[in-house]
C-alpha cells in the first residue's frame, strides 16, 4: 500500500513526530511504500540542521534523514511555516538576507500543493498532530 | 460527497495552537487544486465558529472570517459535532453557509467514508 504522512507535531513536545518516524520505518519495514513526509507548523523543527539533542534522547532529525537516505523518501517542510520558524534553505536564506542556511539537507522545502500531492497519490495519508 | 473526497478533522480551539490556521492553509492548497473536501468540527474545534470573535484584538487574523470564505472554494459541506456546539452555546444559526449537526455515531461514519481524514 501506498502511504504519505502529515507530520503537525513539534519534534521537541510531546509524542507526534517520535511516533511518525516509528511508524514510517514500520510501514517501510512490512513492505509498503512512502510516497512522501509533509511537515506543517511546529513540525517544521524536525527539519533544523543544527538542532542537538543529548546523547540519551532521541535524535529525530538524525531518524528521518537515515530514513530518507535509506529509502529515499521525499521529507518536505510546508514553506510557510518554516520562514516563520527560521528554517530557511541556501535559497530562503538569500532571498532574506539571513547568515545561513539552517535547513538539514535530508529535507526541503515545498508547498502545500505537495501535500494535496500526497493526498491524491496515496492509498493512505496519516496526520501525527498534537 | 465524492468517494474521492477528503476530510479535514478540526479538533482545535481557534487561538490557542496555530492548527485552525493551517487547516484554513492546508484547505484553500486543495481548492487550488481542483481536490473537493468536507470539514468537520469536533470538540473544541467548534469554538471556531463562534460568531463575534475578532482576531485582530490579539494579533491575529479571524479565524471566523477565514472560515466564511471556504465555501466560495470547493469546500463541500461543513459538519459540527452537535454536543460540543450545545455545551460551547455556538450559535450555528448565525454562520451564513449551511452546516449540518452531527451525532458522535454521525461523526465517526463521515471518517470511515473518506478517502483521507486529516486531523488539525
Amino acid at each position: 500500500m501506498k502511504y504519505s504522512i502529515l507530520v503537525m507535531a513539534s519534534p521537541t513536545a510531546g509524542q507526534g513526530s517520535a511516533t511518525a518516524v516509528s511508524f514510517a520505518r514500520s510501514l517501510l519495514a512490512r513492505g509498503h511504500t512512502l510516497h512522501n513526509v509533509f511537515f506543517q507548523g511546529d513540525a517544521v523543527g524536525n527539519g533544523l540542521a543544527n538542532a542537538i539533542f543529548p546523547q540519551d534522547e532521541r535524535n529525530l532529525v538524525g531518524e528521518w534523514a537515515a530514513l530518507a537516505e535509506q529509502h529515499k523518501i521525499e521529507l518536505i517542510l510546508c514553506i510557510s511555516s518554516a520562514l516563520r520558524r527560521g528554517v530557511l534553505d541556501k535559497v530562503e536564506a538569500h532571498r532574506y538576507e539571513r547568515a545561513a542556511s539552517t535547513l538539514h539537507p535530508a529535507f526541503t522545502i515545498g508547498g502545500l500543493g505537495q501535500l494535496v500531492d500526497a493526498s491524491a497519490n496515496s492509498d493512505r495519508l496519516i496526520t501525527f498532530g498534537h | 460527497m465524492t468517494p474521492q473526497s477528503v476530510l479535514f478533522v478540526l479538533r482545535h480551539s481557534p487561538y490557542g495552537s496555530d492548527m485552525a490556521k493551517s487547516a484554513i492553509d492546508a484547505a484553500l492548497a486543495f481548492a487550488a487544486f481542483e481536490q473537493p473536501l468536507n470539514l468537520l468540527f469536533l470538540g473544541d474545534g467548534v469554538l471556531q465558529l463562534m460568531p463575534g470573535q475578532d482576531g485582530k484584538v490579539i494579533g491575529r487574523k479571524t479565524i471566523y472570517k477565514q472560515l466564511l470564505s471556504l465555501p466560495m472554494y470547493d469546500v463541500e459541506r461543513i459538519y459540527v459535532d452537535r454536543l460540543a456546539a450545545q455545551r460551547h452555546r455556538i450559535d450555528l444559526a448565525a454562520f451564513p453557509a449551511s452546516v449540518e449537526r452531527v451525532s458522535e455515531g454521525e461523526a465517526h461514519a463521515l471518517m470511515c467514508d473518506h478517502r483521507h481524514v486529516l486531523g488539525f
